[in-house]
C-alpha cells in the first residue's frame, strides 16, 4: 500500500478546522449538560413537587433514546412547528439534552453516597438546608461522582461524531466527504483515528488527573 | 390543521413500513448482542490470566473501542476494510461485525469485573476441594459471576439498541431511513410529517429501551441489598 503523503499534508488544515468545530460543540454541550445535570439532581434531592416528576420523565426519555433520533427531531421535526434553529444550535441542544440526564445520574449517585452523619452533623452545627447542600453535600458528592462525570464527558465528545448527520463538518463527516471526493480511503481514515486520539487521550489524562485531585471525600471515612 | 396531520403516522402502510425498519434495527442489535456476549465471555475469562501479553492485547482492544467512536468503526469497516481487502460487504454485515466487536470488548470488561468481584475464598475453597481450573470456573465461579453480570449486560444491550440507529449513516435501510422516505413521499400531503414521524421513531426507541433499563436498574437494586 503506498501512502499519499501529499494528500495527507493538504488535508491536514481541513482536519484542524473540523477538530476545532468538534471540540467547540463538545465543550458547549458538556458545560450545558453539567449545568442541567446539577440542577436536575438538586431538584430530585429536594423532591420538589411536580417538577421532580418532570425531571424524572426527562431523564428516562433522554437516556432511552439515541442521540441521532434526538437531533433529527430537533433539526427536521421542530421547524415544522415554527421553531427553527441553526445546525450548531441543534447540535449543542441535542448534546445537552442527552448529556444532562447522564450527568444528573452521576451527580445523584454521588449525593446518595454522602453519609447521613455528614448531613446531620452539618445541621447540628447550625447550617441551614441550603448551606448543608452548598458546603457539605456538593463538595463530597462531586468528589464521588467525578469518575462517572469524566466518563460522561468523554462519551459526549465521542457522540459528536454523529453530528455530521445534520451537515455539521466535524472530523467524521469531513472524512466521509474526503473519501467520497478523492478515494483516499486509507489516508483519510488513518488521519481521522489520529485526530480522535489527539483529542481524547489528553482530555482523558486531564480528567483522570482531576479525579485524583478531588478524591478528598474518601479520607476520614 | 395540525391535528389532522398527525394522521400521517396512523396510515397502515406507513406504520407497517416503519415497523419493518424497526425490525431491521432490532435484528442487527440482537445478532450482535448474541455474538458479542459469546466472544465477550471468552475475552473476560482470558483477562483473568496473569500472562502480560494477553492482558496487554486485551487492554489495547478495549481502549480502541472506548476511544474511537462507534460511527468511526463503522466507517473503518465499511470504507477501509472493504477497500484494503478488495471485498464487498453490505451495510448490514458491517454493522453486525462492528457491533459484535464493540459488544465483545464491553462484555469482556463486564465479565472480568464480575469475576474479580467474587470473594477470594471462593477460589481458595474450590482449590482446597481439589477442583481443577476448568471445574473451578464451571461449578464455582461462573454461576456466581453470571448473576453479577446480568444488570450490566442488559444495560449494554440497551446501549447497543440505541447505537444501532447509526447504521442509517452507512446506508442500511433501518427505521430512520424509512421514516425519511415516508417524509419525502408525503411532503405535499402532510407538510409537517417530519415532526410526527421523528416523534414516533423517538417514541419507538423509548418503548424498546425503557423496559430494559428499568429491569436492569431493579435487578441491580435487588441484588445489591
Amino acid at each position: 500500500m503506498n501512502i499519499d503523503w501529499n494528500f495527507i499534508m493538504t488535508s491536514l488544515p481541513l482536519y484542524e478546522k473540523a477538530a476545532y468545530i468538534t471540540l467547540k460543540l463538545a465543550f458547549a454541550g458538556i458545560v450545558l449538560s453539567l449545568v442541567i445535570g446539577l440542577v436536575c439532581s438538586v431538584i430530585l434531592y429536594f423532591k420538589v413537587k411536580v417538577i421532580d416528576t418532570v425531571v424524572q420523565a426527562y431523564i428516562e426519555l433522554s437516556r432511552n433514546t439515541p442521540l441521532l433520533v434526538q437531533i433529527f427531531f430537533l433539526y427536521f421535526g421542530l421547524p415544522k412547528l415554527g421553531l427553527k434553529m441553526s445546525e450548531s444550535t441543534c447540535a449543542i441542544i441535542g448534546l445537552a439534552f442527552l448529556g444532562g440526564s447522564y450527568m444528573a445520574e452521576a451527580f445523584r449517585s454521588g449525593i446518595e453516597a454522602v453519609s447521613k452523619t455528614q448531613i446531620e452533623s452539618g445541621t447540628s452545627i447550625g447550617l441551614s438546608k441550603i448551606q448543608v447542600v452548598r458546603y457539605v453535600i456538593i463538595p463530597q458528592a462531586f468528589s464521588v461522582s467525578m469518575p462517572s462525570l469524566s466518563a460522561n464527558c468523554i462519551f459526549l465528545l465521542k457522540e459528536t461524531s454523529i453530528l455530521g448527520a445534520i451537515s455539521i463538518i466535524d472530523v467524521t463527516n469531513l472524512t466521509k466527504d474526503l473519501i467520497g471526493m478523492y478515494y483516499r480511503t486509507f489516508e483519510s481514515l488513518a488521519l481521522l483515528v489520529v485526530v480522535y486520539l489527539i483529542m481524547i487521550l489528553p482530555f482523558s489524562f486531564i480528567l483522570s488527573w482531576l479525579e485524583r485531585k478531588v478524591r478528598y471525600a474518601e479520607f476520614g471515612n | 390543521m395540525q391535528n389532522s396531520e398527525i394522521n400521517v403516522i396512523f396510515q397502515i402502510k406507513n406504520l407497517q413500513r416503519l415497523f419493518e425498519g424497526l425490525f431491521v434495527t432490532v435484528e442487527i442489535a440482537f445478532i450482535s448482542i448474541i455474538i458479542g456476549s459469546i466472544l465477550g465471555i471468552i475475552i473476560g475469562l482470558s483477562r483473568t490470566t496473569k500472562s502480560k501479553v494477553v492482558l496487554f492485547i486485551n487492554r489495547v482492544y478495549l481502549e480502541a473501542f472506548r476511544i474511537i467512536p462507534t460511527l468511526v468503526w463503522l466507517f473503518i469497516f465499511y470504507f477501509g476494510v472493504t477497500t484494503a481487502l478488495n471485498i464487498n460487504l453490505s451495510g448490514e454485515v458491517v454493522s453486525i461485525i462492528v457491533f459484535s466487536l464493540w459488544g465483545a470488548s464491553e462484555m469482556g470488561d463486564i465479565v472480568r469485573g464480575a469475576l474479580e468481584s467474587l470473594p477470594k475464598h471462593q477460589i481458595e475453597s474450590g482449590k482446597a476441594l481439589g477442583l481443577n481450573y476448568i471445574k473451578l470456573y464451571w461449578y464455582v465461579l461462573i454461576p456466581q459471576a453470571i448473576r453479577r453480570m446480568i444488570p450490566g449486560t442488559i444495560n449494554l444491550a440497551t446501549r447497543m439498541i440505541k447505537t444501532t440507529s447509526l447504521v442509517v449513516l452507512i446506508g442500511v435501510i433501518d427505521v430512520v431511513k424509512i421514516g425519511q422516505q415516508i417524509i419525502e413521499s408525503s411532503r405535499f400531503e402532510f407538510p409537517t410529517a417530519s415532526f410526527w414521524i421523528y416523534g414516533l421513531i423517538f417514541f419507538l426507541y423509548f418503548i424498546i429501551c425503557y423496559p430494559l433499563s428499568k429491569i436492569s436498574k431493579n435487578l441491580e437494586k435487588k441484588w445489591n441489598d
